[in-house]
């Protein structure tokens, strides 16, 4: 976030903690990052619920995290006002 | 789980053909691999093809794999015994895949995360537990804390480290 100018003190982070949660969040998976609300990236075949999901890196490879270029491009997409994901 | 070098627990679990698999076995293998995995998680996923390399390349030197999923399928349709079904013959998977549906296998086994690996030398005796190694992003690791303590063990020594964190994602409990 410091890279695209903004405010990591702004993350706010949320915790699902049953499956209640999970549902009323349409939460695909922990981590989930959302940037103004939309999911940096699509859930592919993540289900809703308390787990953990799973992410494609740019080159295929699987990763309990997302590709950090997929945080970046969502970062700037939001702060160009862009429509493009 | 039993410290290491304590006998482990006994296992008696059916696999995706419905085979009864069992530990302590017949026959004796001069290694044994336990790895409790599922189908769903990013961590288990991504080691999933490591394991299965070491399990082909370990094979014709006598040493057994098991995998076991005790993940709570009610909740986690992924990890039903039909998608365990299912991904082994997509897969082709070289060793067998057991349902661990009391959770039983996993509390005496102290199994956490998947993947969790045990490492068993012939008198099935714990000599290493924890992870294959050390990033589950990184596929250039080759399970080399594995291979490690499967060479050690062949070898008639102990593994060093004997040990390491598994790193994963939780084992699903049933509430």
């Amino acid at each position: 976030m410091q890279r695209a100018g903004l405010d990591p003190e702004t993350i706010e982070e949320r915790e699902m903690l049953v499956d209640g949660d999970a549902e009323r969040e349409r939460f695909y998976g922990s981590p989930t990052i959302r940037v103004d609300g939309r999911d940096i990236a699509a859930p592919e075949t993540n289900p809703i619920g308390l787990t953990c999901r799973v992410y494609r890196l740019r080159d295929g490879r699987i990763s309990a995290l997302p590709d950090p270029a997929d945080v970046a491009d969502a970062l700037r997409a939001a702060i160009e006002g862009g429509d493009e994901r | 789980m039993s410290e290491i070098g304590a006998p482990a627990p006994a296992l008696e679990l059916r696999d995706t053909g419905g085979e009864l698999r069992a530990l302590p076995e017949p026959e004796s293998a001069p290694a044994t691999v336990v790895v409790w995995t599922c189908n769903h998680c990013p961590y288990a996923l991504a080691w999933h093809g490591r394991i299965v390399d070491a399990a082909r390349d370990y094979g014709d030197r006598g040493v057994r794999f098991l995998a076991v999923n005790s993940n709570d399928s009610d909740r986690y349709p992924a990890d039903s015994p039909e998608a365990m079904r299912e991904r082994v013959e997509r897969e082709n998977w070289p060793f067998p895949y057991l349902w661990d549906e009391t959770q039983e296998a996993a509390r005496a086994w102290g199994a956490r995360v998947t993947p969790h690996l045990f490492v068993l030398d012939r008198d099935r005796r714990l000599a290493y537990e924890g992870a294959p190694d050390a990033d589950h992003r990184d596929p250039s690791q080759n399970a080399a804390w594995l291979r490690a303590a499967l060479d050690a063990v062949l070898a008639g020594s102990e593994p060093e480290p004997p040990s390491t964190e598994p790193v994963g994602c939780s084992v699903k409990w049933k509430s």
